[in-house]
């Protein structure tokens, strides 16, 4: 692998290790608060790790503990998500969410539950009895006993959103260098050095978000790290687009200690997701699927929405979630304030990281800690939400190339181009959505490794052979 | 030009290739709007024999099979426009394109045929478990890479599946110096017919029978397959994974249109001329069903092209026509309806199970047999039935018996 981009120099104000959604959050927040940022991310393209796969809602909190620091980080980031999301081009589902009970013994559990959303500040949520199940949701099977509907959990774009920020980072004079793993490093009590294979960084900050290595990030720069991290796989199952119309909400189950359970959900490409399980394992980096358990998950959708039966599975994938020994955020500051470790972000990153940045910027003295800009820049990133005007529709697109997914030359050649170009397929995957519809690739595998052929920092294969 | 086509022909494979050259003979003004930046379909990249025995009485590699096609459509007076990939379709019809220098465009011939062919499954829609590679990819994919790109994706692949088309991936992968490891197959035995089965063998590429692909491994590339028979588990070293057949209709137009679909096949219901549901839509070729091979779906082409002809002139008998229900055991039937009436465009029922047959295969309304035959067949091997005589009515139902 050749890490296209320059290793950043010179002084900087904060260093932030890993360009997951967190990271990426936190870059811009210290960026526009006037802060001089470098971002570093050990894989070849942003989103490379825990962020890579999700579930994709942005949600309430309704069911987060009361009173922790996830709670209030969720609560902050979602309504900044809200806020930033039409100038930076990010799409909003609104599809609301059903908490569904199964089993009477689930369905006693429901008042517990919404005296917690009440007591989260989510306030407008509505009890459901069967019926009203059935009119909320026509394909939901008969054997739904009882739930509440939760407005405002609301579906996104969870690659869009982490590159929408770190676009705007980088407006702001942020620096990225993707492909550079941290090695060790010092502070002298005024600068943290930080080394990697391609040289060394001087920051006055160094922000852990380091996600699934977080614990292992902090041990290599403080000798010792106050949480352990425990990977958790979710593995879940895509279906085709027709399967979409059988979901008008976000279908969640009554949740247990462990996870929030198996959702069935829309996306906003216009698919249909189940999943995920929540697996305990050792290794950070890999994430095995099962067949057995894909095939479980697709069952259990058919379950929750019988029709789902005759649908086509498209895709497959399996994420891991940085959890933790603790059920809360692990966010704290050593040698003197200069070093901030952002620990446990487990499955709440994607609608938290918002409320992160901001907290992290807290602890870093802002606002008022740097000199922030009169005047923001607001980039936007592509909206490829299923219905949104695509680029297809416009002449000069130069040909669709991934035809499932309706994703043009001019698209793609787009995602290649400038500091935040892909650098590898599945970073152009997430940018364009080229060869994630129902053929997976058997009509453009061609066409897109001719377009990227020596543009990747980690060619496709079959670009190189 | 397009604006002015009295037919839309969706695909230039062979299907609507051979369509379009009929209807353009015909006197009939012939759009075919094809997606990709060159006409031809599939056999562009299937740079082997046999193609054209039927079409062009000589054995043909495929890319020269697709000119060849596309040259005789043109000489006939079709006009070709590739590139031009066609977004929805709606009652009217109407056909929403889009197309670099134009953007969306709509054009409304009088009739429509929908060509777009088939795919293979992919990995995911055969929930196949391990990590995510590169160098995993369908034979289509494969195809493209070797012989539009001229690029070799792996050297040492396994092959999953024993149809047709396995054996094309095995030649494909020969032929550019790459040297498969196996051949899998979850059966007891192959699924193409004699004599492409014995082809690995005398190839020396092994063939596993009643054995599964469990997993793949490997980081940024395939570094092996686990491979399941029986009880047994076990790993095989391989660089890539070429995921072979399990053809599905690409039918992505029709789902969301108004058009009814089969959820058998997974492509449009049709009557033996080809109609649809809308009758001002008709379709050929593979997106009748999963997959026949190029000359099969040529005539299937022409001889729905007839129909449509017969159709302008107002020539084709009233639909829809009753639905062919399927009896146990049996995966699909195309065509779906009968509406009765002189030359049909398919001549026979085809059918396809899931498992091995032997009995008697009955079309039958009620305790009536409309046409029959016995058989034993292998699982996924061609059935066909004549075809009724008359219309049926809704109730007709194809079963498989025992003998007699």
């Amino acid at each position: 692998m050749h890490p296209a981009d320059p290793l950043p120099q010179g002084d900087l104000d904060a260093l932030v290790i890993g360009a997951g959604v967190v990271g990426c959050a936190i870059a811009r927040r210290l960026a526009l608060e006037g802060a001089r940022v470098a971002i570093l991310e050990r894989g070849a393209d942003i989103l490379d790790g825990a962020s890579k796969g999700n579930s994709a809602i942005l949600h309430t909190g309704f069911d987060a503990p009361t009173g922790s620091l996830e709670l209030a980080c969720i609560r902050a980031g979602h309504a900044e998500y809200l806020e930033i999301r039409e100038r930076l081009g990010l799409p909003l589902d609104r599809a609301g969410a059903l908490v569904i009970a199964w089993t009477e013994a689930e369905a006693a559990a429901l008042p517990a539950l919404m005296a917690q959303a009440r007591a989260n500040g989510v306030g407008d949520i509505e009890p459901l009895d069967a019926a009203d199940l059935r009119a909320a949701e026509p394909a939901l099977s008969h054997r739904a006993v009882a739930g509440f509907r939760v407005p405002g959990e609301s579906l996104i774009d969870p690659w869009s959103a982490p590159l929408a920020y770190l676009a705007q980072a980088l407006a702001h004079g942020a620096t990225l260098a993707r492909g550079t793993e941290v090695t060790g490093g010092a502070f002298d009590g005024a600068r943290w050095r930080i080394e990697t294979p391609r040289g060394a960084l001087r920051a006055r900050r160094v922000v852990n978000a380091a996600g699934l290595h977080g614990d292992r990030v902090d041990r290599l720069l403080l000798g010792e790290a106050g949480f352990a991290i425990r990977p958790r796989k979710g593995q879940f199952v895509v279906f085709d687009k027709p399967a979409a119309a059988l979901a008008r909400h976000i279908l969640l189950p009554v949740p247990n200690e462990i996870t929030k359970g198996v959702v069935v959900c829309r996306t906003v490409w216009g698919n249909l997701l189940v999943g995920p399980t929540a697996e305990e394992q050792t290794d950070r980096d890999r994430a095995d699927l099962v067949p057995a358990t894909l095939a479980a998950l697709a069952a259990r959708g058919a379950e929750i929405l019988p029709a789902l039966g005759g649908h086509a599975v498209t895709a497959s994938y399996a994420g891991l979630r940085p959890a933790t020994e603790r059920k809360d955020y692990v966010i704290t500051t050593a040698a003197g304030g200069s070093y901030l470790s952002v620990g446990g972000i487990r499955s709440t990153g994607l609608s938290a990281a918002l409320g992160i940045a901001a907290h992290v910027a807290g602890l870093c003295g802002a606002p008022g800690a740097w000199a922030a800009p009169a005047e923001l820049r607001w980039p936007r990133v592509a909206n490829l939400a299923e219905g949104a005007p695509r680029d297809w529709q416009a002449p000069g697109h130069g040909g669709i190339v991934c035809h499932c997914e309706q994703v043009t030359r001019r698209e793609i050649l787009g995602a290649l181009d400038g500091p935040l170009g892909a650098q590898s397929l599945a970073g152009l995957k997430r940018r364009t959505r080229a060869t994630m519809g129902r053929c997976q690739g058997f009509y453009c595998t061609a066409a897109i490794a001719r377009l990227t052929e020596g543009r990747l920092a980690q060619p496709m294969v079959g670009a190189d052979g | 030009m397009a604006e002015g086509a009295e037919i839309a022909i969706i695909g230039a494979g062979p299907a609507g290739l051979a369509a379009a050259e009929v209807l353009a003979r015909a006197g009939r003004r012939v759009v075919v709007l094809e997606r990709e930046a060159e006409a031809g379909g599939i056999p562009r990249h299937c740079a082997h024999s046999p193609y054209g025995l039927r079409e062009f009485a000589r054995p043909m590699l495929g890319p020269a099979y697709a000119r060849a096609l596309v040259a005789r459509a043109r000489a006939a007076g079709a006009e070709i426009r590739t590139a031009t990939t066609v977004s929805a379709i709606r009652p009217g019809p109407e056909v929403e394109i889009t197309s670099d220098a134009e953007g969306v465009g709509r054009i409304a011939p009088r009739l429509v045929l929908i060509a777009t062919g088939a795919r293979e499954t992919s990995r995911a829609g055969r929930l196949i478990g391990g990590t995510k590679p590169g160098g995993v990819m369908n034979t289509g994919a494969l195809q493209g890479l070797l012989h539009l790109n001229h690029r070799r994706p792996f050297a040492r692949p396994v092959i999953v599946g024993s149809e047709l088309v396995a054996f094309s991936a095995l030649l494909s992968c020969l032929g550019a110096g790459m040297r498969p490891v196996a051949m899998i197959e979850a059966g007891t035995r192959p699924t193409a017919r004699w004599p492409a089965a014995l082809l690995p063998r005398a190839l020396g590429v092994p063939v596993l029978l009643g054995t599964e692909i469990v997993a793949i491994e490997g980081g940024a590339r395939v570094s092996g397959v686990v491979l399941r028979r029986g009880g047994d588990e076990w790993r095989l070293d391989a660089d890539g994974v070429v995921l072979s057949g399990r053809f599905r209709p690409e039918a992505a137009l029709i789902a969301p249109a108004h058009l009814v679909r089969d959820p058998a096949t997974g492509g449009p219901e049709i009557d033996e001329f080809g109609r649809c549901s809308d009758p001002a839509f008709f379709a050929a070729g593979n997106v009748l069903r999963g997959i026949e091979t190029a000359g099969a779906c040529w005539a299937e082409g022409r001889g729905i092209a007839q129909a449509m002809l017969r159709a302008l002139a107002g020539g084709l008998p009233a639909g829809p026509g009753g639905r062919i229900a399927l009896g146990p055991g049996l995966g699909w039937v195309v065509p779906q309806r009968i509406a009765g009436g002189a030359a049909p465009a398919l001549p026979v029922l085809q059918l396809r199970a899931a498992g091995a047959l032997r009995g008697r295969l009955a079309l039958g309304a009620g305790a009536r047999e409309i046409a029959g035959r016995s058989l034993a067949a292998l699982p996924e091997r061609r059935l066909i039935l004549p075809l009724p005589p008359a219309a049926l009515a809704d109730g007709a139902e194809v079963r498989l018996g025992p003998e007699g």
